[in-house]
């Protein structure tokens, strides 16, 4: 049977979210690994000194302008990873009522928390 | 040969006697060189000719054959009864498609799509005969080709959790058929398929979970060419930005 009306295209604003998702999921498989062996066994156990996450070091690199930069995406990216894999995973468990909500929800709260991260450290410096 | 026999389950389902569909199982003589298709054609033959099922080639290249041999999409011809034996196999219609009778399904919703995304070359311009054919050279071919095996049997469908969720979805052999076309350098119709592709049930409607490329008989790799797809469509998202159409 023919269709008597034309098919309307509408393009999926997705590949903002994929772009990010992306990005999140790269830096958070290349890059977490080292920060947990750094922060979670190599600093506790004092095979790199005590001093190396001390206060004041923290504080001078969080302060300059390229450690906020490498924090802010640090935590920016991974969250929005995050919270693009529990959008889709409500969908696949079967959450398909509010969708539209879902999502303000879901992104939402990785913009709320960028924005958050990103003026804490834009106030330290 | 052996006297060995195999216990093989069928979901029947005649829509004029049933109100759902049954489960039948038929004994048949084991042998290690038939395959399942082979074994419903004995069943056909020898003990229910009432049992309905596709086939055509009995050589994995027509597609008729899909369906679900223990809860997996397969083609009944390539695989075999000793790939079961002597546990039982149980046969159903291929998953996410409505039942039309035992193991025929309606595959309308496939057809349609495979329809839509327009599955052959559209030229730049009209060639006269006198100009002679398109050459293409192997690099150029490469970039298509294996997303050109594909035979059309659905299973990528059955695999395909986002279609079990959503029908509107344009799913794995329909996008992997987009991307044999779009990558193919005799073909002009890439901005008439990436419509398709940049919507919401187009590309970005996979969740990469990949069991089409599992279940795909012809190793064609719906769920890689997706992913390509979806990088495209990126593009083509950033492109529009600057330049709306």
């Amino acid at each position: 049977m023919a269709e008597t009306f034309e098919k309307v295209y509408k393009r999926s604003h997705e590949p903002i979210f994929w772009g990010l998702f992306g990005a999140g999921g790269m830096l958070t498989a290349f890059i977490s690994p080292a920060m947990i062996l750094i922060t979670g066994v190599l600093v506790p156990l004092g095979l790199l000194g005590h001093e190396t996450l001390s206060y004041e070091k923290v504080h001078v690199f969080a302060t300059s302008w390229y450690g906020a930069i490498v924090l802010f995406i640090l935590i920016a990216l991974p969250l929005w990873h995050t919270l693009h894999r529990i959008f889709h995973g409500l969908h696949d468990l079967g959450f398909h009522k509010g969708r539209d909500i879902q999502q303000v929800f879901c992104y939402g709260f990785a913009f709320a928390v960028s924005v958050f991260v990103g003026t804490i450290l834009l106030q330290m410096a | 040969m052996t006297d060995n026999i195999i216990e093989i389950g069928i979901l029947r389902y005649r829509p004029e006697e049933d109100d759902k569909p049954v489960m039948q199982t038929y004994e048949i003589p084991y042998n290690d060189e038939m395959s399942i298709l082979e074994a419903l054609h004995y069943i056909k033959d020898h003990l229910d000719s009432t049992v309905s099922f596709r086939w055509s080639c009995r050589m994995a290249i027509c597609g008729s054959c899909g369906m679900m041999v223990n809860g997996i999409p397969k083609l009944g011809c390539k695989v075999f009864l000793r790939d079961y034996y002597p546990k039982k196999v149980t046969l159903e219609p291929l998953a996410n498609f409505p039942i039309e009778r035992d193991l025929v399904v309606v595959m309308d919703d496939f057809i349609k799509k495979l329809e839509a995304i327009k599955p052959h070359i559209i030229s730049k311009k009209k060639k006269c005969l006198t100009e002679g054919t398109h050459k293409q050279t192997p690099a150029e071919m490469e970039k298509y080709q294996q997303f050109a095996m594909c035979i059309n049997c659905g299973l990528c469908y059955a695999a395909c959790p986002q279609y079990a969720l959503d029908k509107k979805f344009t799913g794995p052999a329909a996008l992997a058929l987009i991307a044999r076309y779009n990558r193919d350098n005799r073909d002009a119709g890439a901005a008439q398929r990436m419509e398709i592709v940049n919507q919401e049930e187009g590309v970005w409607g996979c969740t990469f979970v990949g069991y089409c490329s599992v279940v795909c008989p012809k190793d064609v790799d719906p769920a890689a060419a997706i992913q390509l797809l979806k990088i495209d469509s990126a593009k083509d998202y950033l492109i529009g930005m600057f330049k709306p159409d």
